[in-house]
């Protein structure tokens, strides 16, 4: 079976293409007209993420049980490809979120926690963010050095945490922390819940970025901040386990980027593909853009490549297989793919590319974050790597 | 105080919307072979726009007040599609007379057929669209009105539910008019009434449990003979003329091209 996009059409549910037919619609009715005044203002306008929350765009992969919509990760990538093919903002609101916000809860959470947060999530009434990264420790997460000290019937947190998405609209926050400085990264650290009220914790301003400038990141100060006993993701049972807890939640996090890569990929080349059907109307001859034109095989080669990939994928994760292998692979392919073709797409462009705030500008810039966060295209690469090696050793 | 859930509002108001499904206003419209239709094979097909404002208008007025919503169509296998879609917007049953021998004969008869089935359902409310984007005939809602016996009001862009009654404001030639009328009634609906939600994605899972009936002209009693055909018959379709090319004003600089450019509209276009 070939992996087009018509054909990954017909092996989803007839309900999921109804949903995925109103998430279109709202894209270009509501968010793509705006795209640019929220590249501007970096902000996305507050109605919009009212209109978001009323479609139950933050309940993506939510299970129904707490309100969300249970979507397959075919499902939910299909969704996702749909909206970075707008200003890339828009998905980072809803997915990070919906997504290595909460998805710690869902995983690895009590009951009692994912009744408490997980319904509010999904119905957008509460963001959640995840913070791991520190000024010390980015890919090398096991670095991290903020503590958590149990004191009576509550933990205390000291430390500080950066690039952390959505900290300026989140409730909540999935923290990551050393609870035992002799164990390292197994056994000694722990995965906590940090509400934004939180006595001791402070949300610094937003970086400046070069790109995703409607998606805000922002550094956390804990200084002595108090957090109940309970809220340590799983209850007493899991202190120590935390890093695991987020491992899985950045693997799950890999194939929706890969999803974001292909979704703006897509659109430059919709784009390019626009700017020489123009340039042919306009009478140039073929043989004159013999080189745009071989620029448009080459993306689309490309991106129907990655497209496989990540379908594949996402299929082989929702039954049930073990896909960490499959799922850097297709980070590296998928995001470096989307950088580019966002290249080729301002060589053919030209100086009408390079223009500040030129859709295609914009594409270049965004899709570049997309091979650092989550895991650097590096980090996949350490990963595969190793894996390879272990599986060749395991094989002899 | 709020009545708590499952609890019934004092005004309940039943309301029936009669919703056509009709091809998308971005279509390639095609005259078919036989020339007096058109080509359906590759249209997408969407709830009339003027049906959505009267699905959006009938919800706002059960959020309010309390009731039920039911959507009610003639169409084909096809237009359970726009049921569904209103059904996920909140809509609470839908109900699809589905038979050959109600199609193609014309508003009246369509609109005989409409009121039949409105007939079945409890209702104090019906409300339709102004006229379907597709044929643009302005006559079904009316016309169910009529054989309902019930009062109609048209181009509604505004309403108001007071005690048994509705306060209707109607768009009239450079103006509106504000008209009251006892329930039950008929009203179709004007652009700016309101501004239709999306179906939501939760709204559209549940949509799918929702009771949606197919019912055919023997369930109203009515045969297909009873049905005169259509009034009027289409002898021919064409395509609009295709507009020609534009033109472009020559001139030495730009003042004496701007001063074309106003002669042109003056006294040829005779648009300034
Ligand atoms: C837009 C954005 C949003 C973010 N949101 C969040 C968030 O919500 N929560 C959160 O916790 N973090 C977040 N981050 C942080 C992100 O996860 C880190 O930036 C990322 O893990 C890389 O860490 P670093 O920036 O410290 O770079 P470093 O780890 O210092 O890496 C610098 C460079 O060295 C390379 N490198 C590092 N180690 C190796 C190695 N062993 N071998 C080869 N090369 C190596 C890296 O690939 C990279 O190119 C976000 C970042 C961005 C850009």
């Amino acid at each position: 079976m070939g992996l087009g996009r018509d054909e990954m059409d017909k092996s989803v549910s007839e309900d999921f293409l109804r949903l995925k037919q109103q998430v279109v619609q709202f894209i270009e009715q509501d968010l793509e007209p705006v795209h640019l005044q929220v590249e501007e203002s970096a902000e996305i306008p507050e109605h919009l993420v009212d209109k978001m929350r009323r479609l139950g765009l933050f309940g993506l992969s939510i299970p129904r049980d707490y309100g969300g919509l249970g979507l397959t990760t075919l499902e939910e990538i299909l969704i996702y490809e749909e909206i970075t093919k707008t200003n890339a903002c828009f998905r980072s609101r809803i997915g990070t979120s919906n997504g290595i916000g909460s998805m710690g809860i869902l995983y690895d959470g009590t009951e009692e926690q994912k009744r408490r947060y997980l319904p509010r999530v999904a119905s957008g009434e509460w963001t959640a963010a995840f913070a791991l990264t520190e000024p010390d420790a980015g890919s090398d997460a096991a670095n991290i050095s903020t503590q958590a000290v149990l004191d009576g019937d509550s933990w205390v947190l000291n430390g500080t945490k950066q690039f952390i998405t959505n900290a300026d609209t989140a409730q909540f926050f999935t923290t990551i922390a050393v609870t035992d400085e002799t164990k390292g990264a197994s056994g000694g650290v722990t995965a906590f819940i940090v509400e934004r009220d939180a006595p001791g914790f402070v949300v610094g301003p937003a970086d400046v970025k070069m790109g995703l400038k409607g998606s805000h990141t922002h550094e956390l100060v804990f200084k002595d901040c108090r957090v109940p006993a309970e809220n340590v993701i799983g209850g007493m049972a899991r202190v120590g386990q935390g890093f695991k807890t987020a491992m899985r939640v950045l693997d799950k996090g890999r194939l929706s980027m890969g999803a974001c890569a292909v979704g703006a990929a897509q659109k430059v080349l919709d784009l390019c593909v626009e700017r020489v059907q123009r340039e042919l109307a306009s009478g140039m001859a073929k043989a004159d853009l013999q080189a745009e034109m071989f620029a448009l095989a080459d993306m689309a080669t490309q991106l129907y490549a990655a497209r496989q990939m990540l379908y594949s994928t996402a299929i082989k994760k929702d039954e049930g297989r073990n896909v960490t292998q499959e799922a850097s692979m297709t980070k590296i392919f998928c995001t470096e793919m989307a950088s580019r073709i966002a290249g080729l797409a301002m060589d053919s462009f030209g100086e009408e590319g390079i223009l500040t705030r030129s859709r295609i500008e914009i594409f270049l810039r965004d899709v570049r974050l997309y091979r650092i966060y989550e895991g650097t295209s590096e980090i996949q690469r350490i990963i595969v790597s190793r894996n390879l090696l272990k599986n060749s050793r395991s094989r002899a | 105080m709020l009545p708590g859930p499952g609890a019934r509002k004092e005004k309940n108001v039943d309301i029936v919307v009669l919703l056509k499904q009709v091809p998308a206003t971005e279509s390639l419209i095609q005259v078919a072979d036989d020339g007096v239709s058109i080509k359906t094979e590759e249209l997408k097909w969407v709830i009339n726009p003027y049906d959505e404002f009267a699905v959006e208008e009938a919800l706002r007025i059960r959020e309010a007040q309390g009731g039920s919503v039911t959507v009610l169509s003639v169409g084909t296998d096809k237009a359970v599609e726009a049921i569904r879609t209103a059904l996920a917007m909140g809509a609470d049953t839908g109900v699809l007379v589905n038979d050959p021998a109600a199609l193609g004969k014309g508003a009246l008869a369509t609109a005989r057929v409409l009121a039949a089935a409105v007939k079945q359902i409890p209702f104090d409310l019906v409300i339709a669209g102004q006229r379907a984007v597709d044929a643009d005939q302005f006559q079904v809602g009316p016309a169910v009105a009529e054989y309902l016996r019930i009062p109609n009001v048209s181009m509604v862009i505004k309403t108001e539910l007071l005690d048994g009654s509705i306060r209707c404001h109607r768009t009239i030639e450079g103006g509106t008019v504000v008209v009251e009328s006892p329930l039950p009634m008929l009203f179709t609906t004007q652009r700016g009434l309101n501004e239709p939600r999306y179906a939501s994605l939760p709204g559209i899972m549940k949509a799918k449990k929702k009771p949606l009936e197919t019912k055919t002209l023997a369930d109203f009693g009515l045969d297909a003979g009873a049905l005169e055909g259509p009034t009027a018959r289409i002898r021919a379709l064409s395509p609009p003329a295709e507009r020609g090319g534009g033109r472009i004003i020559e001139g030495e600089s730009a003042a004496e091209k701007a001063a074309a450019l106003v002669k042109a509209l003056h006294e040829e276009a005779k648009v300034i």
